[in-house]
């Protein structure tokens, strides 16, 4: 059976849907949390190396994993607004902005605390720091640009450009630690080689990571069901349900 | 479990501020957009449905 992925691309019908599936994503999302937290302090063994600061990483990774993805997610929804004009495009990447500029204010911020101890600064203009510090100014950026332009169509389109053109930073970020010589280890994971870490910690890791997805879900979809009523507030199916509420 | 004590575990091997910095700020961020999203929606509704009584009338 086909998706009928055009009649939840109609702002209504979503509007239904998300508010269906955010209790899903939510209550996952906290449970994901609690078992990830549980391995990150009560399985994971000390680093032998780092001692307990290792720990930060727990909630690092996931962060600056989630604030690289949902900048692509954001760019892949703009891509789709602007080439259909479909309106749940840019709502969506409305909706997930704040939240992409938070994990990529964390990312920023557990990695100086990571940082501090193991190289002893809590900043260096290293490249995979500079470009993760550009994304976060970029997130800023963008929910700038929109709340400057009043018009809503004019706003999501120049949002639209700014996040398209500020994606060439992610494949940046990503692979800045091959391209240059950087303080910032190489990548812990990847597609291409086993993990060089130890399973229980990669455990740890990817639950937390999984729980972010899902934290990140909820957030977006609430955000979004509160842009869809603003935005249609004058069709009858929203008048419909703000008189009944 | 490889804590002696409750302390031992706050202490994280002299680690504690970076580690609990670290933790911490992440708990407040997402505890803050949380409360956020649910105060600002609710806002919203009170607004629409301000708004289209206004029109009702």
């Amino acid at each position: 059976m086909a998706f009928p992925i055009y009649k939840y691309a109609s702002p209504m019908t979503f509007y239904g849907l998300a508010g269906k599936l955010i209790p899903w994503f939510a209550w996952g999302a906290a449970l994901l949390a609690v078992a990830g937290l549980y391995i990150a302090f009560f399985v994971a063994p000390t680093d032998f190396q780092q001692g307990e600061a290792y720990r930060v990483i727990f909630i690092h990774v996931p962060a600056a994993w989630m604030s690289m993805f949902i900048y692509l997610v954001m760019a892949f929804w703009s891509a789709i607004g602007l080439a259909w004009n479909t309106r749940l495009s840019f709502m969506m990447s409305r909706a997930l902005a704040p939240t992409g500029a938070m994990f990529a204010f964390l990312s920023l911020w557990t990695g100086s605390m990571w940082g501090k101890p193991m190289w002893g600064a809590w900043w260096v203009w290293d490249a995979r720091l500079t470009s993760s510090l550009i994304l976060f100014f970029l997130y800023v950026g963008i929910m700038a640009l929109w709340s400057a332009i009043d018009d809503v169509r004019r706003s999501d389109k120049a949002g639209a450009l700014l996040i398209l053109v500020g994606a060439i930073n992610v494949p940046i970020i990503y692979f800045s630690v091959r391209w240059w010589n950087t303080l910032h280890q190489g990548a812990s994971i990847s597609i291409m080689k086993a993990p060089t870490m130890a399973t229980i910690m990669l455990t740890g890791m990817l639950v937390m990571a999984i729980a972010a997805w899902f934290y990140s879900i909820a957030v977006a979809f609430y955000r979004v069901r509160g842009i869809i009523l603003e935005r249609e507030r004058q069709t009858e199916w929203a008048k419909a349900l703000l008189g009944a509420q | 479990m490889h804590w002696a004590s409750l302390s031992d575990f706050l202490h994280m091997g002299g680690y504690a501020l970076y580690v609990w910095g670290s933790y911490g700020m992440f708990f407040v961020l997402v505890l803050a957009e949380i409360i956020l999203l649910r105060r600002s929606h609710k806002q919203l509704i009170k607004r629409l449905k301000r708004m289209r009584n206004w029109e009702d009338e």
